[in-house]
Order: structure tokens, then sequence, then C-alpha cells
């Protein structure tokens, strides 16, 4: 790092100004970069070379003297009822739990938005409040709150006269609990997106638009919704990678219980792992990746065609 | 996503229109219905988004029979530290406490200074294979944190690093989200600032310090909360590497005391909770301005 030294001036420097470049350049650029490629790149790698092998918890301590399998992992998969049951639920948990959450988030975001409250702030920080808390307290709240009969859902429920369930025991309201709980969590980091995104909407397109004499439904509709596409675009994309990868919630709610009812895909490469099928785990992880950059191709698909119109 | 080149400095909040043009009186009739049934809709939110916390934590001072009353309580009838005696007392909440609260910021100072660096790189500095850079750092937001989670543990455990403070901390150092924040940031530092330190004599180092870092404080304060939240509250990488109770951190000892022999003790799981989530609660109120501009940061081109 001697060719940095404060003092060393633009043209003073005894290496070529293009060398010096490099050097300086890669001086602030290395230690992140050397940190990246060992813990995330080099490991991203790494899992795709396994999943080819038949690598398992013994052969840690000698990695490279694994047998090759080809394909063997992936081919698996299809005869993997667990995986396709954890595939299904990763499904519904993203086409149920994506449009869910970005309603809800968008929602709250018109509301606090509209100029019809002062007490933006509060409600922003009470809606924000479960995104920045441990998905264990979340957990260990919510079982309780979620119990058949001291649970104090099923407990307001009662005070309308209905029998609340057992949300958590059954195998057809466990997964949909979960979706809820996880539209809950997240949709106060939505929100905060979606503000920023409404702020940014020019106030004139509103004007012309109650000047030709549109509703607050045809503002909504021909003025905000076309003007937050980039917006949309964003929080579509982030949530649909998030909500892929859902397997906190079940770890700590469920245990992917009842019956592998709310298994999903990371959950099931994770036992997977505790297995200590270490290559089979990695074909598994390569899938969902795939998937999550398919998903997130469609969404551009989706919404990018309208943007630059938009602008 | 196309390279944000824009600046990330928060927008001047446009004071948001009033729905109504010149007051009528019918419209402001309107207007009044509508303030009230939106407020009587953000508040039963409000009740639905904070309840379980206010219920958590007043829960957390009754005693184990009350907690389990049908119908359920909500301000606790008789009063008790018990639940909290307990955690400090008999449990080793102490340590994991500490053991969260240094992973938490070893990663935070860490990311501050990598992501701070390569952002000034990736922004000021002009030398070959810093495209290439910067596109591996956007392409890995995608990739699942499962992908990575094997071949880590391979090279934590090659690397004799199992149960070690090391393995908590060293996969987390250089956050892809940390650059990416930075180098958003960092565009709205004007070139010719730094250009004219440069005149001046100035070496990269201290320009980097001096000036750049200075500029860089909400930034670095957005990015500084956000990781230290997302570590402290990290636990499936914790719960597989830190193997004996000396390394747990907060989360961790939580699951795995809410999964154990102590589910029966509930008073006890939710003072636990409350110990997790309160210093996060606190550091989320009192610096959520930041907080808010970080986010937005990092969402908006």
């Amino acid at each position: 790092m001697t060719a940095v030294a404060p003092d060393a001036g633009t043209r003073g420097g005894r290496l070529g100004p293009r060398l010096r470049r490099a050097v300086v350049g890669w001086g602030f650029a290395l230690p992140f970069t050397a940190l990246f490629v060992v813990f995330l790149a080099g490991p991203v790698l790494a899992s795709l070379l396994m999943s080819f092998t038949d690598l398992r918890s013994a052969d840690v301590r000698n990695p490279f003297a694994v047998n090759v399998v080809g394909l063997d992992n992936y081919l698996r998969l299809f005869d993997d009822e667990l995986f396709v049951r954890a595939a299904v639920n990763t499904a519904l948990f993203v086409l149920l739990g994506v449009p869910l959450t970005m309603v809800a988030g968008l929602a709250a975001a018109l509301g606090l938005n509209s100029g019809l409250t002062r007490l933006r702030g509060m409600f922003r920080v009470g809606y924000y409040l479960p995104v920045v808390t441990s998905i264990v307290a979340v957990a260990v709240v919510w079982r309780f709150l979620l119990q058949p009969d001291s649970g104090l859902v099923n407990s307001v429920l009662r005070l309308v006269g209905l029998d609340g369930p057992n949300w958590l025991g059954r195998t057809d309201l466990a997964l949909p609990s979960l979706i809820v709980m996880a539209a809950w969590r997240n949709l106060g980091y939505q929100m905060v997106i979606f503000l920023a995104g409404l702020q940014a909407i020019p106030q004139h397109l509103y004007e012309a638009a109650r000047i030709d004499g549109a509703t607050r439904w045809q503002q909504f509709r021909y003025v905000t919704l076309p003007s937050l596409r980039p917006t949309l675009l964003f929080v579509g994309v982030i949530a649909t990678i998030g909500y892929l990868q859902f397997f906190e919630e079940p770890l700590v709610m469920t245990r992917g219980g009842p019956l592998n009812s709310t298994l999903s895909v990371s959950y099931h490469i994770y036992n997977q792992f505790g297995f200590g099928n270490y290559g089979y785990a990695s074909a598994m992880s390569y899938v969902l990746f795939v998937a999550i950059v398919g998903l997130s191709i469609l969404w551009f698909r989706l919404l990018r065609s309208g943007e630059e119109v938009s602008r | 996503m196309t390279a944000p080149t824009t600046s990330t400095r928060p927008t001047v909040a446009v004071p948001p229109a009033t729905a109504a043009g010149p007051a009528r009186p019918v419209r402001r009739r309107r207007d009044r219905v509508a303030v009230i049934v939106l407020h009587v809709v953000l508040v039963v939110g409000l009740l639905v988004m904070v309840g379980p916390f206010l219920w958590m934590a007043l829960s957390s001072f009754k005693p184990e029979a009350e907690i389990w009353r049908v119908p359920a309580t909500w301000w606790p009838e008789r009063f008790t530290l018990a639940n909290y005696r307990e955690l400090f007392g008999r449990l080793d909440f102490p340590t994991y406490f500490f053991n969260s609260a240094l992973v938490a910021t070893l990663v935070t100072v860490g990311n501050l200074v990598f992501c701070s660096a390569v952002g000034y790189a990736l922004t000021k500095l002009r030398f070959p294979g810093r495209r290439a850079l910067f596109g591996l750092v956007l392409s890995s937001v995608m990739v699942p944190s499962m992908v990575t989670f094997v071949p880590l543990f391979v090279l934590i455990a090659n690397l004799g690093l199992t149960n070690t403070y090391a393995a908590l901390v060293l996969p987390f150092l250089a956050g892809a989200l940390g650059a990416f924040l930075m180098r958003q940031f960092m565009f709205s530092i004007p070139d010719e600032l730094i250009e004219s330190a440069r005149v001046d004599g100035a070496g990269e180092l201290r320009i980097f310090v001096r000036i750049v870092l200075p500029l860089c404080r909400p930034a670095l304060a957005a990015l500084g909360i956000l990781t230290f939240l997302a570590n402290w509250n990290s636990f499936i990488w914790p719960l597989v590497v830190a193997t004996t109770e000396d390394k747990y951190t907060l989360p961790v000892a939580l699951a795995l005391y809410s999964v154990g022999q102590n589910q029966t003790k509930f008073g006890l799981l939710l003072a636990g909770s409350v110990v997790v989530v309160l210093p996060v609660v606190v550091v989320f109120i009192v610096l959520q301005r930041h907080f808010v501009r970080g986010i937005a940061t990092t969402g908006l081109k």
C-alpha cells in the first residue's frame, strides 16, 4: 500500500499512471473483494461443483476425494416426494404471499400518504416494528396467539361468536397461517419503499387528472399505479426472492408440520444438510437459485414494458 | 435495474396536497368522514401490528398461571419479575446477550469499513476490473442463502473455526447490500470536490478519510443500523456453527429453549423474547429517520 501514501501526489509516483491507478483502485477494493470471493462467490461456485458429486458429511475433511455423479442429484429430485411437496408449498407461499404482502404494503402506504393524517410518523413506526424484530421472538408470541384454546386470536373470534380452529395443527390451515404471518411481518418494509415511491410522483399529474374530472379511483388507476411501476417491480422482485426462500417461519413455528404441510424447499435443503447429504442439498439449492432468477426475469418482463413510458 | 446514477439524497418531500380543493362545505364534510374512516382503519391496523408485542411485554411480567388463563388478560393482575430473574440468574442469558452484541458489532464495523472503501473505489477511482467487480456484487443479490450454506460450513470446518466467534463473524463482514448502498450514495458526492483535493496534492487515502467519509455520514448511519439489526436477529447460521452454550447468540438460545423442556415455562420464553426484541425496538425508534432513509436508498434508483 506504499503507493497510496497520502503524499504520493498525482505526478510524483514512480509507477506509471495507469498502473498506479490500478494499484490505488484495488487497494480500496481488495479487502471487500477478498472477503466477498472467499465467503460468497467462492461458495456459490463450490456449491455448483458439489451438486455433481456424492459429497457427504463424512467427506468434509477431504472434499476433493469424492465421486462425480453427474446429474444424479438433480434427477433424484423428481423421485423425492418430500421435495415435490416442499416445491408445491413454496410455490403456494410465493403465489399467495407476495400479492397479499404487496397489497397490504401499498394500502398502508396510500393511507399514510393521503395527507389526511397527522400521525404518519407514529403509524409508520408501528407498522414497521415487526420487520425489525427477531423471527424467533415473533414465533414465540404467534405460537401462543394462535393457540386453539387460550390464544388471543381465537379469543377475539369467540367475541363475535366464531369457533376458531387449531390454526397450526391442521394440515389445511398451517400454511395459510404462516403466509398471513409473513405478510404481517414484511408489509412494513414494503410500505416504506412504496411511501418513497409515492412521494416521487409529481403532484402536477394529480392536478391535471383532477382538472380532467378524474375520480379518486381513476387517479389511482391512471396516475399512481403507472408511476409506481419501477417501485412495484423492485418490491415484487425483492418479495419474490425472499418468499421463495421461506424457511425460518416453519422452522420456528411448525417444524415443517403437520405432515409436512409447511415444509419448504429451503427447509428441505437444511434437513438434507443435517442428514449429511451435502451433494444433494447443493443440487436442490441450485434448483432454488434457478427458480429465483427465472421469476425475477418474469417480473422484469411483466413490468418493464411500461417503465419508459412512466418516466 | 439500470446502473443507479441519480442522486440518492432523500428527495425533499412535497407537502402532501390535501385532497380537497377550495373548501366547499360538501367537500369538507366528505373529507371529514374520510379522515375518520381512515383513522379507524389505521388504528385497527396498528393494533394488529403492535398488539402482539405489547401483549408479549405485558405478559412477561405475569406469573405462569395467569398467562394461560382463559379468557386472556392484558394487564398483569399480579406483577412479577420472576421470569427475568430466572433468565439472568439461572440461565446464561448474559452470555448470549454479550455474544449477540459482540457479533453484531464486529460485523457492523467490518461492513462500514469494507463497503465504504469499495464504494469509493467503484465510484471515484478508475481501475481495470471495476465494472466486473460491480457486476459480481450486484448479481449476488439473487443468490439464495442456502446455496452458500453447505460450502461455507465445509470451509469453516476445514479452517478449524467451528464454534468460534470467527465463524459467526467472518462470512458476513462484506455484504453486497452494503457495497451497493455506499456506491449509490457516493455518486451524489461531486467529482469536482475530489478532483480539487487531488490537485491540492492530497492522496486518495486522505481524501477518502477526510472528505468522503464525513460526507457519507447519513449512508454510514443507515448501513450501520441495518447491518446491526440484521445480525442481531440472525439465526440460522449461528444455530449451525455455534455448538456449545458459551457461543450461542440470543436468537439461538431462545429458539433452542422454546423447543426444549422449557416450552412449558412460557413466561420465561416471553421474557427472553423481550430481551431479544427490546434493544432493536429502542434502536429503531431512536434512529428511525436514518433507517427509513437507508431503506429508501437501497430501494429506489
